[in-house]
This record gives structure tokens, C-alpha cells and sequence, in this order.
């Protein structure tokens, strides 16, 4: 095999960064075009109903399934730690914390981007490489407009909601482990979560979070699927592709938000 | 009808994202919407608030009768002034009641405890108890505890 003198070498590295800058700046025009570009779609609103129900209602069930047992998990690590130090009660704090700070919004985020990302990309991959985003330029309808708008304003819409129905059904199945099968008296689980819990510091926050990361998720795939090669094997990269970069952007940007907000106390 | 069933499902999701939202401000975070004619302010001064938060709850026989709302320093006293927020329901606290930080438990968090005195005149809103007791701060107890062993040892 030819081997490459170090010149060369540099000069893929400036290659591959000038290809990575390149790939952002034509993501955030796509992504400005695509939500404030001139022209409204004529049935916008059912075509966000449209994607909504697949986005945001049909990830419903693995999100729910998914918050009852990561809710009942918890409860039941931390009774185990809690009850040798005879706190017991302090189960619903734990829980309730753990899960509107952190593992609402990230668990969601990595949950969405798994089954609604790489629907996203790949759907949009397909009509690209059948030619359905090219015909529609052809008969003069923006892509942009028709395709792609509805899917990232219901993927905004749907991500916040479904974090908040994962918390609820997460503290729900926290309070059947530890109230009803381990009998936690139910009235301090719930005072010692009232008392510990701020909705501005907690609550508030933890929506703040899982709107940035819907915002981030939809946008990596809609834009994957959108810059994909249109080939069946081009399709399965950009899929691979949206999954990996929309979950480690989850994390990345989990890390900067709690040191923005939780991290001067 | 296709149409129906997609807006009627989109629809009952929002709505029960909205309630989840609703739940998680009033079940979990405890937020309840407070009307000021229900309570009234007491104060108390302390000579050491020692973890009392803002918050907390005042009880009196062990029930929770109020919470504290505010906690500062008294600049002419140098003593830590504490605002209290009490129910209505118990507005016949006699003038000389005693106002008392107490903790839960071991590790528990440090509440006020009100117990009774025995005047006939009552605290009106904007009061403040004057006999109080302050928390108890385990590091002086255990520096009182040292010194009188070593004081011991000296006069041996």
C-alpha cells in the first residue's frame, strides 16, 4: 500500500476539518431555512399533526415502560442503601431528584434519538434517494417547507412532553416499589419529596433540558437525512450516524447544562 | 376518519404531557397556591440558626403549622432574625410561647418547634417571640466537653 508522506497526512487533517466546519455551517442554514424560510406550507397544521402522532405518540410506549421500571429500579437501590441508615423515607427525595434533574430529560433524549431520530433520517433518506425531494422542487413545493419543517417542530413539541410523562410514570412506579411493596409509610415519601423539591431549581430546569435536547436530536436527524448519500447503504450510515452523534450530543450537552445550572451549589 | 383517530391520538398526547407537567409542579415539587389571607407573619431572633433553611417547617405538638419564609441578620442584635408564615387556624399563641430549632431525627432536617406559654394576650401578625432556644450545635458541645476534661486534668 502507497504509503503517505506527512505532508499529506496534514493535509487530510485540514481536509476532514475544513469537511466537519463545512457540514455545521450548511446544518445551520438548513436549519434556519427550514424554520423561519419565506412561504408557509398551505396545511401546515395537519401535517404536523401528522408527524406529532408519529414522533411524539407512537415513542409513547417505550418511553413509558422505560420510565416505570428505571422509577421502580431506583426506588428499590435506594431503599436497599437508605434503610441502613434508617432514612427510609428519604427514598422519594432520591428518586424524585434523580429523575426530574437527570435521568428525565437524558434517558428521554437518548430513548428518542434511538426510535425517533433514526425513523427520521431514515424516512427522509428514502425519499431523497427515490427522487421524492427533487419532484417536489420540480413541481415547485420547498422540500424544506413541506418536509422537513413539520418534523422538526413536532419533534420540539413531542421530546419535552414525553420527558415529563417519563417522570410522572417514573415517580409512580418509585411509589408502588417503596410505599406498597416495601412499606415505606406513604406520607413522608411523598412530604419528603415536596419538601426537597423546587419547581424553578428542578422542575423548570429539567424542561429547560429536555427542550435543548429535542431541539439538538431532531435537528442531527432530520439534517442526517437530509445530507445522507442516497444509496440503501448511504441510508444505513447516516441512521448509524444520527444515533451516535444525537446520543453523544445528549450527554455532552447534559454535562454543560448542570454545570450551568446546579453547579454553584 | 383516517384524520379523526391521528388528531384525536396527537391531542390526548399533549394532553397528557400537559397533566404530567401540571403533576410534576403541584404533586411533586409541593407548590401550592397560597392566598396571604390565610396566614400571618411571626418573627423570632436566635442566637444561632445553625441549618435552619428557608422553608422549613414550624410545628407545634409535632403538627405542621406553618413554614419559615425568610431568614436574615438582625443588624442591631447580631442575632439571626427568622420570618415565619403561620395558619390562620392558629392565630391563639399566647404572648410568652417559646420558639425552639429542633432537628428530625439523627440527620434529619432542623425545623421550629413552638410550645405554648401561659398569657391570655395573643401574637398578632408581625410579632416576635422573644423566648427562644437555638439550635444545638454539636461542635460547641464537644468543645465545652474537651475543655472541661482538660480543665479536670489541670486541677488533678
Amino acid at each position: 500500500m502507497h504509503k503517505r508522506s506527512l505532508l499529506e497526512q496534514v493535509g487530510l487533517l485540514g481536509r476532514a476539518a475544513i469537511d466537519v466546519v463545512e457540514a455545521m455551517g450548511r446544518s445551520a442554514l438548513f436549519l434556519l431555512h427550514a424554520m423561519f424560510g419565506r412561504g408557509g406550507a398551505g396545511s401546515g397544521f395537519q401535517l404536523l399533526v401528522k408527524q406529532t402522532h408519529s414522533i411524539g405518540v407512537l415513542s409513547l410506549p417505550i418511553i413509558v415502560v422505560s420510565g416505570l421500571f428505571i422509577g421502580m429500579v431506583l426506588a428499590l437501590q435506594g431503599y436497599n442503601i437508605l434503610v441502613s441508615y434508617g432514612s427510609e423515607q428519604a427514598v422519594g427525595q432520591l428518586v424524585a431528584l434523580t429523575l426530574l434533574r437527570e435521568l428525565g430529560p437524558v434517558v428521554t433524549g437518548l430513548l428518542f434519538a434511538g426510535r425517533a431520530g433514526s425513523a427520521l433520517t431514515a424516512e427522509i433518506g428514502n425519499m431523497k434517494s427515490t427522487e421524492q425531494l427533487s419532484s417536489l422542487e420540480t413541481i415547485g413545493v420547498d422540500p424544506l417547507k413541506y418536509i422537513i419543517a413539520p418534523r422538526l417542530w413536532a419533534g420540539f413539541l413531542s421530546m419535552p412532553l414525553l420527558a415529563a410523562i417519563f417522570n410522572v410514570v417514573g415517580i409512580w412506579g418509585a411509589a408502588m416499589v417503596a410505599v406498597d411493596w416495601l412499606g415505606v409509610y406513604e406520607g413522608s415519601f411523598w412530604a419528603s419529596m415536596q419538601s426537597s423539591v423546587d419547581l424553578h431549581d428542578d422542575v423548570i430546569n429539567g424542561a429547560i433540558k429536555s427542550i435543548v435536547f429535542a431541539f439538538v436530536v431532531t435537528w442531527i436527524a432530520v439534517f442526517q437525512g437530509y445530507d445522507c448519500e442516497p444509496t440503501s447503504e448511504g441510508i444505513g450510515r447516516a441512521t448509524t450516524r444520527t444515533v451516535v452523534y444525537a446520543s453523544l450530543a445528549v450527554l455532552g450537552l447534559d454535562f454543560i447544562l448542570t454545570a450551568l445550572m446546579f453547579g454553584d451549589n | 376518519m383516517q384524520t379523526r383517530t391521528l388528531e384525536t391520538g396527537v391531542g390526548l398526547f399533549i394532553l397528557a404531557g400537559m397533566l404530567a407537567l401540571l403533576l410534576l409542579a403541584l404533586r411533586v415539587s409541593g407548590l401550592t397556591v397560597s392566598t396571604n389571607g390565610d396566614t400571618y407573619k411571626l418573627y423570632a431572633y436566635f442566637d444561632n440558626i445553625a441549618g435552619l433553611t428557608v422553608r422549613a417547617k414550624v410545628t407545634m405538638a409535632g403538627v405542621a403549622i406553618g413554614k419559615v419564609t425568610a431568614i436574615d441578620l438582625d443588624r442591631n442584635s447580631y442575632t439571626g432574625r427568622v420570618t415565619m408564615e403561620l395558619e390562620k387556624r392558629v392565630d391563639n399563641l399566647p404572648t410568652d410561647s417559646t420558639a425552639a430549632i429542633l432537628t428530625a431525627g439523627l440527620l434529619g432536617e432542623k425545623y421550629v418547634g413552638i410550645s405554648v406559654g401561659g398569657e391570655e394576650e395573643v401574637l398578632k401578625n408581625g410579632d416576635s417571640i422573644q423566648d427562644t432556644q437555638s439550635a444545638l450545635v454539636l461542635e460547641d458541645l464537644i468543645g465545652k466537653f474537651l475543655m472541661n476534661s482538660v480543665n479536670k486534668d489541670k486541677e488533678e
